[in-house]
């Protein structure tokens, strides 16, 4: 039986801040709890299932999250796929919730990146790793590929750019809020050709918090439910040696989430995609099956992907402008819930209704995981 | 030229040491299934395609193409940014399957998707070597 539309989202929180070298990772997740049970009008007492994941909590994260909330849950999942993870705590949460394994889910991320000066992208990613693979030269790979195959354009991938920080400066709480151009782009430094800095998202500290229980508790609830109805995860590897660079996770796991939502791509209102890098939002685009595969160029051109657009992305101004604390999956989710209850004020999507929600872990040309989310109003 | 890269140790463990051993004696080795045929790399104790554990080595070519590559402005690592710019390669061997590695012997710019390429070994500690590749 399947669980589309019978689980909500009652409670979601963004930490405000972006720089916090006086706060422990922590400390930020207790905070952006406090914020997300509030939202809905629930206690910490009233949580039953925890997940979490992040870059500092090692193998046992969750129970010392636990633990340091003073929470004894019945359910806990410390699933970490990379950035995307809590993407895919929504659908396990759901799943976990629809089997009756526990009825109200907190799902936490916290991380001072920022001010602990962490090289994300561009630091190794392993200590043995003899070829100086970086997260942004992973990335880097796909974008060369999809230049040489598709003919996909430096300034194509620019207007991503340019989108987000148009999105941002709407956005009271965005890091990076200055208007920029393509030529802005272009002329940014390159960190691993064929992408410039500002092709990269940005490092910020930050975290998050969502609530997630069944639709009809969530009814009874503070604030409107958003539902889930469709889920999917995938995972892209190297295939014994001989991977499609372009066919990336969001294929399978878009696939499964638009089937069990029964919804169609034109239906819907706004997508929150990650977007390490500008080529992620467009390969994720044209695997979500929003464009077909070596559109996505032309796809991002023209304020389409912009408010006021076709389908807009990131309107919160999303890793490339807003904020990055190093896992950025929980903010996707969080944005989906804020525009699919008309919270957003300047840079709300007008009649917001349907939204899709994309997270990717890992590093896209080398080993990823992806989780894709279909979120609707009630 | 592009800078020479002073690879750092791989890591090795009784699964990928002969893949390495070989590198040191200059040999490419790809896994060849004795069971199913399979064609296999990275190396693993199993076959992946029918999990038997007869599995052999093959020594590749060594000729493959670049099909994609970055030239990687920013890396603080130790060795690797002594070496900027380098280049970041999936090289296709002529057997099929697709190393991730460093393409090195020409400037960075020179390098291209479709580029004819040939493997190169840089010896390392413990008579092992780390496979490149150059331009052929």
């Amino acid at each position: 039986m399947s669980l589309s539309g019978k689980i909500a989202i009652a409670g979601a929180f963004e930490h405000p801040t972006r720089w916090a070298p006086e706060k422990t990772e922590w400390q930020i997740m207790g905070e952006s709890a406090r914020g997300a049970l509030a939202d809905c009008g629930l206690t910490l007492r009233d949580v039953d299932g925890l997940f979490a994941a992040g870059m500092g909590m090692g193998a046992m994260g969750v129970v010392q999250l636990a633990e340091y909330l003073n929470l004894k849950p019945r359910h806990l999942d410390g699933t970490n796929i990379g950035g995307s993870s809590f993407v895919a705590h929504v659908a396990h949460a759901g799943a976990a919730i629809h089997a009756g394994l526990c009825e109200v889910a907190l799902i936490l991320y916290g991380s001072t990146a920022a001010s602990n000066a962490l090289a994300i992208g561009t630091g190794l990613r392993t200590g043995a790793d003899p070829y100086g693979v970086t997260t942004v030269g992973g990335y880097a790979l796909v974008a060369q590929r999809h230049m040489h195959r598709h003919g996909t354009t430096s300034e194509q991938l620019a207007e991503i750019a340019v989108a987000a920080r148009r999105h941002a400066g709407l956005n009271p709480d965005a890091k990076m809020r200055r208007p920029i151009t393509v030529e802005d782009v272009l002329a940014s430094r390159i960190i691993s050709h064929p992408l410039h800095l500002l092709d990269c998202c940005i490092i910020s500290d930050g975290g998050g918090a969502l609530v997630v229980t069944s639709a009809a508790r969530a009814r009874d609830l503070a604030k409107p439910p958003v539902l889930l109805l469709g889920c999917g995860e995938a995972v892209w590897h190297q295939e014994l040696g001989a991977p499609d660079l372009l066919a990336i996770a969001a294929r399978q796991s878009g696939e499964r989430a638009f089937a069990m939502a029964g919804v169609a791509r034109g239906d819907v209102d706004l997508a929150t995609i990650y977007d390490s890098f500008t080529i992620t939002v467009l390969v994720t685009l044209e695997n979500l099956g929003f464009c077909k595969p070596g559109e996505g160029g032309s796809f991002v051109e023209g304020g389409r992907i912009g408010l006021g657009g076709e389908l807009p992305v990131n309107p919160d101004g999303g890793g490339l402008s807003s904020n990055h604390p190093g896992m950025r999956g929980i903010f996707l989710v969080i944005e989906a819930v804020r525009q699919l209850r008309g919270e957003c004020g300047e840079r709300q999507v007008a009649g917001a209704r349907i939204a899709a929600v994309h997270g990717t872990g890992g590093l896209l040309g080398t080993l990823h995981s992806g989780a894709t989310l279909v979120l609707a109003r009630d | 030229m592009g800078k020479e890269i002073r690879h750092p140790a791989p890591a090795l463990d009784w699964e990928s040491r002969a893949f390495w051993e070989g590198c040191g004696r200059g040999e490419l080795l790809l896994q060849r299934c004795g069971a199913c045929g399979a064609l296999q790399h990275r190396p693993r104790a199993l076959c992946v395609s029918c999990l038997s554990p007869e599995m052999g080595w093959e020594r590749a070519s060594g000729r493959g193409t670049v099909h994609s590559f970055t030239v990687t402005h920013q890396n603080q690592a130790p060795r690797f940014r002594e070496a900027l710019p380098y280049v970041l390669a999936w090289v296709e061997l002529a057997e099929g399957p697709r190393l991730l590695c460093n393409v090195v012997g020409c400037e960075p710019d020179a390098v291209r998707i479709g580029l004819p390429v040939v493997v190169d070994f840089q010896p390392a500690e413990g008579q092992i070597a780390v496979p490149r590749f150059r331009p052929a």
